[in-house]
């Protein structure tokens, strides 16, 4: 016999399931209840940076848009502070909820382009969101990140970036740019399934 | 001693992403390896809310729908805390819930169960935690209802909890079972997870000493979070 350790476990995950807009978005499952849903302003009306704009679909291992999903995004402002970690204009949240039209399964967010964060160790990483995915059928959460395919010098000395091994698989995590706009396919399966992070 | 990263998600805990039994995880699952990530800013901070963002009866769903008088069913209170992996409180943190009516229908323009909409009943609620990590629900108990997996497959009695935690790597959706519940071991979304311990933990128990005598039962529900290490030595600088 030892001592215990006594640590409780994490709650296991479970699914969100196809009807997870009535708890995190109910206007999208068809009804109001709220005075103020969350979620559908990221940046507030004081945020300084470029304004944009991300679309995109999510894609499952056949090939179908999966129009139930429903992702949210976390960023830092352009100056690359995350709220809480630092002086955020006021009204920045950094975070959001997004989710597609029922019928096709694009998505589309508006926000404002993230700075450089610092790293571990000192070295930064180039600007990127951080994304969450829920939906039918996703047992656990989904992480990944958005890049910017804009923003080449920044991306290719990023840590994260980097540490994926097929270098040709780096090209799932970057948003193609078009002016202002970014698009951004995340792909649950297959080839050119999206590289999904363990953080 | 600062806390700082995450412990490591326990992924023989967690369902795995496919799930030949649970069939749409089917072809919704990643089948190349996760990339795992030591945590930075990006996965150690997290949104906060405030007080500003709800409304005192957001946690009530007997009321908060409520158009001409109350929901059909079975009154309850579900509460509990949210707590880390080292039993610590998590306090001040966004705990969401939505449930189908007592009649096992979803408020949900693509939900075409037979069972009735109740005129009464939105079927969500929100609320922040107090500083001991406690929240509180008031709903009324959701009905079981099939769904298309097999053709003959019955979700148990459940409640979708979404936690937010202060770091965006805590970020967890789970769903609450009521115990004595014998639809539970049968359900194959249940049975995702591999580990018995952590189907028990997702299953409330009736808390008789918390009902409302003569109004409402009990049942409680702790929220486990993944916990912060502690750097007990700082003499090394971190290899990459």
């Amino acid at each position: 016999m030892v001592q215990a350790l006594n640590y409780l476990k994490e709650s296991a995950s479970q699914t969100a399931g196809p009807y997870v807009h009535i708890g995190l978005a109910p206007g999208a499952a068809g009804f109001n209840i709220y005075r103020q849903e969350l979620g559908h302003d990221i940046t507030g009306p004081n945020a300084k940076g470029d304004r944009i704009t991300v679309t995109g679909t999510v894609t499952d291992g056949t090939g179908a848009p999966v129009k139930d999903v429903l992702i949210e995004v976390w960023q830092a402002n352009a100056d690359g502070v995350y709220p809480g970690k630092g002086q955020v204009e006021d009204g920045f949240r950094g975070w959001g909820r997004v989710i597609p039209d029922f019928e096709t399964g694009t998505f589309s967010f508006e926000t404002v382009k993230p700075g450089t964060v610092m790293g571990r160790n000192n070295r930064p990483m180039a600007p990127h969101l951080n994304l969450w995915l829920v939906a039918r059928g996703i047992n656990v959460g989904l992480n990944t990140r958005m890049y910017f395919k804009d923003e080449e010098k920044a991306n290719a000395v990023d840590p994260v970036l980097n540490l994926i091994e097929q270098a040709h698989r780096r090209e799932t995590l970057i948003a193609r740019a078009d002016g202002n706009t970014y698009h951004f396919d995340i792909c649950l399966q297959g080839d050119g399934e999206t590289v999904f992070l363990d953080v | 001693m600062t806390t700082q990263e995450l412990f490591q998600r326990d992924r023989e805990w967690h369902p795995p992403a496919y799930s030949k039994d649970y069939k749409t995880s089917v072809a919704r699952s990643p089948r190349k390896a996760l990339l795992s990530l030591q945590n930075s800013d990006s996965e150690l901070t997290g949104p906060t809310f405030g007080h500003n963002d709800f409304d005192p009866l957001d946690n009530d769903l007997i009321s908060n729908y409520a158009k001409n008088g109350d929901p059909i069913g079975e009154r309850i209170i579900v509460h509990g805390r949210v707590l880390d992996e080292l039993g610590r409180p998590v306090p001040n943190t966004l705990v969401e819930i939505w449930q189908a009516n007592a009649g096992g229908r979803y408020r949900h323009k693509k939900d075409s169960y037979l069972a009735p909409i109740d005129p009464n009943f939105g079927g969500c609620g929100r609320t922040l935690t107090d500083n001991a990590g406690r929240y509180v629900f008031r709903t009324v108990k959701p009905g079981a209802y099939p769904w298309r997996n097999w053709v003959n497959n019955w979700r148990p009695a459940h409640i979708h909890v979404s936690v937010f935690g202060t770091a965006f790597a805590q970020r967890l959706i789970t769903q609450m079972y009521f115990e004595g519940d014998p639809l539970i071991a049968k359900c194959p979304i249940v049975k995702t997870i591999p580990d018995q311990r952590a189907i028990d933990q997702l299953v409330a128990a009736l808390d008789l000493n918390a009902t409302m005598p003569l109004d409402s039962i009990a049942y409680k529900f702790n929220i486990v979070l993944r916990g912060h290490r502690s750097t007990f030595f700082e003499n090394r600088p971190e290899g990459n």
